[in-house]
């Protein structure tokens, strides 16, 4: 393009008009690679707004038959047809909870350290790691979570866990219960290695992409490391560090194979988290192919539709959240 | 250039595929005979070259894409009602059948030593036996030397076949159960965990001490677990094996219900064995295209005759040759083209 403007200056006809060809060639290409990247995005919109119609008119069956109520009802009877949606909500939330209150400080003490503190020889190495931790397939984490990790907690974690808080309340009600060794706890914890390359991973970056001016000028006036990390790094990266929150957590929402391995898949609302529960994608994932009757199929789409409502509201606040920092900030 | 040209190549591949599928046939649904099917398919391919296209999507995806008419067959654990068939214009007829047995993980006790019975293991699966030492398991075991210990129960999470089977057992032996919970592909249950297909039952009972799970037999059997004996129906304490499975389907009245539907849970005869369990076809009496029934009738008869031992190699129990005998007249009678000509002539 510079070319043709450059060599503009006293030209014949006959360049004129190859001139003024390359010129339409060029602003064709321009027109139809704007309208295909609008195209992309269009479509999209119209996926997006495909699937919640389609969600919206899958679940008006059982939300027609149940109401509002089947969003607080603990019941779930294939044989009576009767269905409500509090067990998978609860063991959805329950589980992400567990699973985000490990992976967040985890994730981000990794990241930190291997920016600021690892040395040079093992930085690589523990980077690549959890990277690869992020490529097993969710499969791998459930049939390991049965085979390996369940057994495990049921034998050592559970009993000590259930012993020592038999006397303090409340906490003797969130671990009691005969040790199954599967059951939200453990799916929250298998949730918390799926997850934990996310937080890694981003807040990694993000703290590398702080400016070393403001770290040596910290350390310059004699602050600690942790002063550092809590005064410096994390209010510069939080943004970038919230952002790697909202994906985890929205993966762990979502999450359905491992989660189905070592849940108990128990559509029960229960105190200790030692019981079986179940998730959202897990009643669906094991329901739906056999699911026969329309009031069936019907109320698990509804889930579905609960499950995007949520995902929905947890990405709205994260937008908000950030709204507020930066309005506080600038 | 070059570009397009490997788009016409893998057009061109694509369709060539899509017609060498043409002559297969399509059929969908339940997950619990894929095993034995691809088995059939495999061996029908080599002798005939004629394939099989089948997707085990659940018996419940089965009924949705035969009434859809996507697939020329479907396949369901659970049989459909008379009436269901009636409106629909489909034929319904069993196929293949299995086992389904408790196992158990009782310290001290082996494969066949404990022996229960319907009533008992329906308040088992309800909770109201709780513990392994309770008199009603006692009575029906006074040689083996039960602990002190509370029963776990697993059962299956995913809606499958065998629980239909299992849970139409119980509701069979107990009244309570019957009111209480019913059955079902997937029911609420009373107590438990619920664990992913049988090897997520077999592998949570193997886990945890005292507990009780049930299973396709050909899973116990190849994973030798402990299974338990079963009180049948005319009294008499029956181990799970492949003459007690087809005691079963002899003893069995076939044609007390529309489209062989019967479901073989407690059937009378010294030797049934009290949860055997078919698994059915359905395909249209009057099929949008005969030629595709046709060559599915074609595979099916082939494989009533042909893979009787090849579903025992899986520990399946292949249909008793007089049922199969009625199957095949009813084929000849009911399935037919559009101008009235039955697709299959028996031999």
């Amino acid at each position: 393009m510079s070319e043709v403007t450059l060599n503009g200056a006293g030209v014949s006809g006959a360049e004129a008009t190859s001139r003024a060809g390359v010129l339409r060639r060029l602003r064709t290409t321009d027109i139809v690679f704007h309208g295909l990247t609008r195209g992309a995005a269009i479509v999209v919109l119209l996926l997006l707004s495909g699937v919640i119609i389609s969600l919206i008119h899958g679940s008006i069956p059982a939300l027609g038959a149940f109401g509002l109520g089947f969003l607080v009802t603990e019941v779930w009877n294939p044989v009576t047809e009767q269905f409500g949606a509090l067990a998978p909500i609860y063991g959805t939330l329950v589980t992400s909870f567990i699973a985000m209150a490990i992976a967040l400080p985890v994730g981000i003490m990794v990241a930190f350290f291997l920016t600021e503190l690892c040395p040079q020889v093992l930085r690589r190495p523990i980077g690549i790691a959890i990277e690869l931790l992020a490529g097993i397939p969710s499969i791998i984490y459930g049939i390991w979570g049965l085979f390996v990790f369940a057994p495990f907690l049921q034998r050592y974690v559970q009993p000590a866990l259930i012993d020592t808080f038999a006397d303090v309340p409340v906490l003797n009600a969130l671990f009691a219960g005969p040790p199954y060794g599967i059951g939200m706890l453990t799916a929250g914890l298998i949730l918390a290695i799926m997850v934990l390359p996310f937080i890694t991973s981003i807040s990694r970056d993000v703290f590398d992409a702080v400016p070393p001016v403001l770290k040596e000028a910290a350390y310059g006036v004699g602050c600690t490391t942790w002063e550092v990390f809590g005064s410096v790094i994390l209010p510069f990266t939080r943004v970038g560090v919230i952002g790697g929150f909202m994906l985890a957590l929205g993966r762990a929402l979502g999450e359905t194979m491992a989660v189905t391995f070592v849940i108990g898949n128990a559509h029960k609302v229960s105190s200790s988290i030692f019981a079986p529960g179940t998730t959202i994608s897990a009643s669906i994932a094991n329901e739906f192919t056999e699911a026969v009757g329309e009031l069936y199929t019907s109320s698990l789409v509804a889930l579905g539709l609960i499950l995007f409502v949520i995902t929905f509201i947890v990405l709205a606040i994260a937008r908000y959240m950030l709204l507020r920092l930066e309005q506080r900030v600038g | 250039m070059n570009l397009a040209k490997i788009g016409l190549a893998a057009a061109a591949l694509a369709f060539s595929s899509l017609a060498a599928h043409a002559a297969d046939i399509s059929g969908a649904g339940a997950t619990f005979p894929y095993p034995v099917y691809a088995k059939w398919a495999d061996a029908y391919k080599k002798e005939t070259g004629i394939g099989l296209n089948y997707q085990s999507i659940g018996s419940g995806g089965g009924i949705k894409q035969i009434k859809a008419k996507t697939v020329t067959f479907g396949a369901s654990d659970a049989p459909l009602p008379g009436k269901e068939l009636d409106e629909s214009g489909l034929a319904q007829f069993p196929m293949v059948m299995g086992g389904i047995v408790p196992v158990v993980n009782i310290d001290g006790v082996k494969p066949g030593d404990l022996v229960l019975d319907g009533p008992t293991l329906a308040k088992i699966f309800l909770g109201d036996i709780k513990s392994w030492d309770d008199p009603a398991i006692a009575k029906l075991n006074p040689n083996v030397k039960l602990p002190k210990q509370a029963i776990a129960i697993v059962h299956r999470s995913d809606g499958s076949g065998t629980t239909y089977n299992f849970t139409y057992y119980l509701a069979e032996a107990s009244p309570d159960w019957k009111t209480k919970v019913g059955t079902n592909t997937a029911v609420q249950w009373p107590a438990g965990i619920g664990a992913k297909g049988n090897e997520g039952v077999a592998n949570n009972v193997a886990q945890t001490k005292g507990s009780i799970g049930y299973v396709e037999y050909a899973y116990a059997k190849q994973n030798k677990l402990t299974y338990t004996n079963m009180v049948n129906k005319a009294g008499k304490t029956v181990s799970p094996t492949m003459d007690a499975f087809q005691a079963a389907a002899a003893s069995a009245d076939w044609k007390s219900q529309p489209g062989y539907g019967v479901i073989l849970a407690n059937q009378p005869g010294d030797k049934s064995w009290p949860m055997t369990a078919a698994t059915w076809i359905l395909l249209y009496k009057k099929p949008t295209d005969p030629a595709a029934t046709a060559e599915a009738l074609k595979f099916f008869a082939w494989s009533y005759a042909k893979g009787g031992k090849m579903a025992e190699e899986l520990d399946y129990v292949p249909m008793p040759s007089n049922v199969v005998m009625d199957i095949e007249k009813m084929w000849s009678s009911d399935i037919k083209d559009a101008s009235g000509k039955p697709l299959y002539s028996m031999k």
